[in-house]
């Protein structure tokens, strides 16, 4: 989204948005409903991410070109028809394609509806750009959300099952750290990345100055 | 250091009691047990005790490092964290996951917070917390007390493998110990119904942690600790008082199905949790009514999760309640100010 003053951004920097500068899990922490409960395991976290993709793009697409017909007073109510529209597409989908992970992602196939990222992004975004811009950002903020939701279940289905993608990694003997597909876990290990892009932004451009931890408590 | 001069304001007069003191002499109060947790359950107790208190340390050296905060090593206090975990833990725990517990006390209870003073969880048990949820079995594998070879060989389970599930070791403890049935008193009493005497307490012969069978050296330990003013004695007394008390109305009530209090008080880790871990300064209240309210909470809680709960044992999450609840426990006893009228809410 562009700022008044700010330059227009280039359909690069539309994609990029999504994955690096406004990442929907690592920076807007948007979407922590199924970020924290689905991502048990990369294949759940994958499929709820493309799921959830597919949505933002798709309604995006839809609510950038009808931006200019429909009138501001029932603006969300449209958005949210749209939307549940393409999650009822989806819904059918992943359950005609696979109904194990139908079982597994349970409920939160059909809250993508009310997904804050897919409502913001059309509200702050879809709403106000065309059609060409719209969908290039909702890609990248699809994919960014789904790079965030992989970065959780990966981690988690190591130490949960030492497994990736249902393939062994350490042998059979591999002790599971239960605690890490239990919610806990969840918040663990989204504290952890977190706490690791933080440190990363905060390194990446010179800190201003007066940011530095102070050095030396008083000495008692 | 000592050169400095340093230049402050009126009261001149030396106080005795630093941080660095008091936690030197928890530790020392602490030795005791855990000298005798070596003498009862052999090799494998003391290089649980040591692994656990060098990654506390370890772990604490690389935090200050990390968050660039000056050297806390010589507070003792992650000494104190690493023994009271060790303490807590089976003696036949895998290293490589007391290895975990010991980084999560200090990373997760400690650290996260801001460093000594100010976590608002008891870290010791923050790290036992964490590895309950983690590796359920493990913490509650038992291993026997006084077997023969305990200081020849480690129990099968220690030196397991990091990442890599531990033996069987009922097989291997049966051999070493006549009749061992691998469960703890408490466990005995919920599913078998039989109640260990205060003689075994007394004696160590018990299945437990590592650090929960020497009733009277802990009871020393806290004497000694309460006479030099180190800890508050009103939270021991309130805790065991509570829970006896508790457990008294539980046993009127129905005494077929509930234990006497003297059994209550001396089994699971209510007299280490009340004396060494309820009364961490950062995490207790500070007000004299607070300290009361704390104490009896944690007590009532812990009968109850014993008597009610899933598992067998409840000081480490009545514990836990009871930090998480301390702020708010001072906020409403605060002591009036003198002179102070108190104003009626309208």
């Amino acid at each position: 989204m562009s700022l008044p003053g700010q330059a227009v951004p280039s359909l690069m920097e539309e994609f990029l948005e999504g994955i690096w500068k406004q990442n929907p899990v690592f920076v807007m922490v948007l979407g922590m409903c199924p970020t924290l409960a689905v991502t048990v395991s990369a294949m759940n976290a994958v499929s709820m991410g493309l799921a959830t993709a597919f949505v933002l793009v798709t309604s995006c697409l839809l609510i950038s070109l009808v931006r200019n017909i429909v009138p501001s007073e029932v603006r969300i109510a449209t958005y949210i028809l749209i939307i549940a529209t393409f999650v009822t597409v989806v819904d059918y989908a992943i359950q005609a394609i696979s109904l194990a992970m139908y079982d597994a992602l349970g409920a939160f196939i059909q809250l993508i509806v009310v997904n804050c990222i897919i409502l913001g992004r059309a509200e702050a975004h879809a709403a106000k750009n065309p059609p060409m811009k719209a969908t290039i950002n909702a890609v990248g903020m699809g994919i960014g959300f789904t790079i965030g939701l992989f970065a959780l279940g990966s981690v988690r289905e190591i130490f949960g099952a030492g497994k990736l993608f249902g393939i062994s990694l350490f042998g059979p003997d591999f002790q599971p750290w239960v605690v890490m597909v239990l919610p806990p876990g969840g918040f663990f290990v989204l504290g952890g990345w977190l706490l690791l892009f933080n440190w990363l932004k905060s390194r990446t451009p010179p800190a201003p100055a007066g940011v530095k931890v102070s050095e030396g408590h008083a000495h008692v | 250091m000592r050169e400095r001069i340093e230049l402050r304001t009126a009261p001149h007069i030396v106080q005795g009691n630093s941080v660095e003191r008091i936690m030197l002499h928890v530790v020392l109060a602490l030795l005791p047990i855990a000298g005798f947790s070596v003498w009862q359950y052999g090799i494998s107790a003391m290089a649980l005790i040591l692994t656990v208190t060098l990654t506390c340390v370890a772990t604490e050296r690389l935090m200050n490092h990390l968050m660039g905060t000056p050297n806390s090593l010589t507070d003792w206090s992650a000494t104190i964290t690493g023994l009271l975990l060790a303490l807590t833990l089976p003696p036949a725990f895998p290293l490589w996951m007391a290895v975990i517990a010991a980084i999560a006390a200090i990373v997760l209870g400690k650290f996260l917070f801001g460093g000594i003073g100010n976590n608002i969880f008891n870290p010791a048990l923050v790290g036992r917390a964490f590895v309950q949820a983690a590796f359920p079995v493990s913490i509650s594998t038992w291993a026997p007390a006084f077997s023969s070879h305990r200081f020849s060989e480690f129990i099968p389970t220690t030196l397991t493998l990091p990442l890599m599930t531990p033996p069987d070791i009922s097989v291997w403890a049966k051999q070493a110990l006549d009749g061992f049935t691998g469960a703890t008193p408490l466990a005995r009493w919920k599913f078998e119904n039989v109640l260990a005497t205060p003689h075994d307490f007394l004696t160590g012969a018990v299945t437990a942690s590592a650090g929960e069978t020497s009733a009277i050296l802990i009871l020393l330990g806290g004497l000694y600790l309460a006479a030099r003013r180190f800890l508050d004695w009103r939270i021991p007394v309130a805790v065991l008082l509570s829970a006896a008390l508790t457990a008294w109305a539980f046993q009127l009530y129905n005494p077929v199905r509930f234990p006497d209090p003297l059994f209550v008080m001396l089994s699971g880790g209510l007299l280490i949790g009340a004396i060494f871990m309820a009364t961490d300064m950062a995490t207790s209240p500070v007000t004299p009514k607070g300290v009361w309210i704390y104490g009896a909470l944690i007590g009532v809680v812990t009968v109850i999760i014993r008597y009610f709960g899933g598992l067998t044992e409840g000081v480490m999450y009545a514990i836990l309640i009871g930090n998480a609840l301390a702020p708010l426990i001072d906020q409403v006893t605060r002591p009036r100010v003198f002179g102070e009228i108190k104003v009626k809410k309208s």
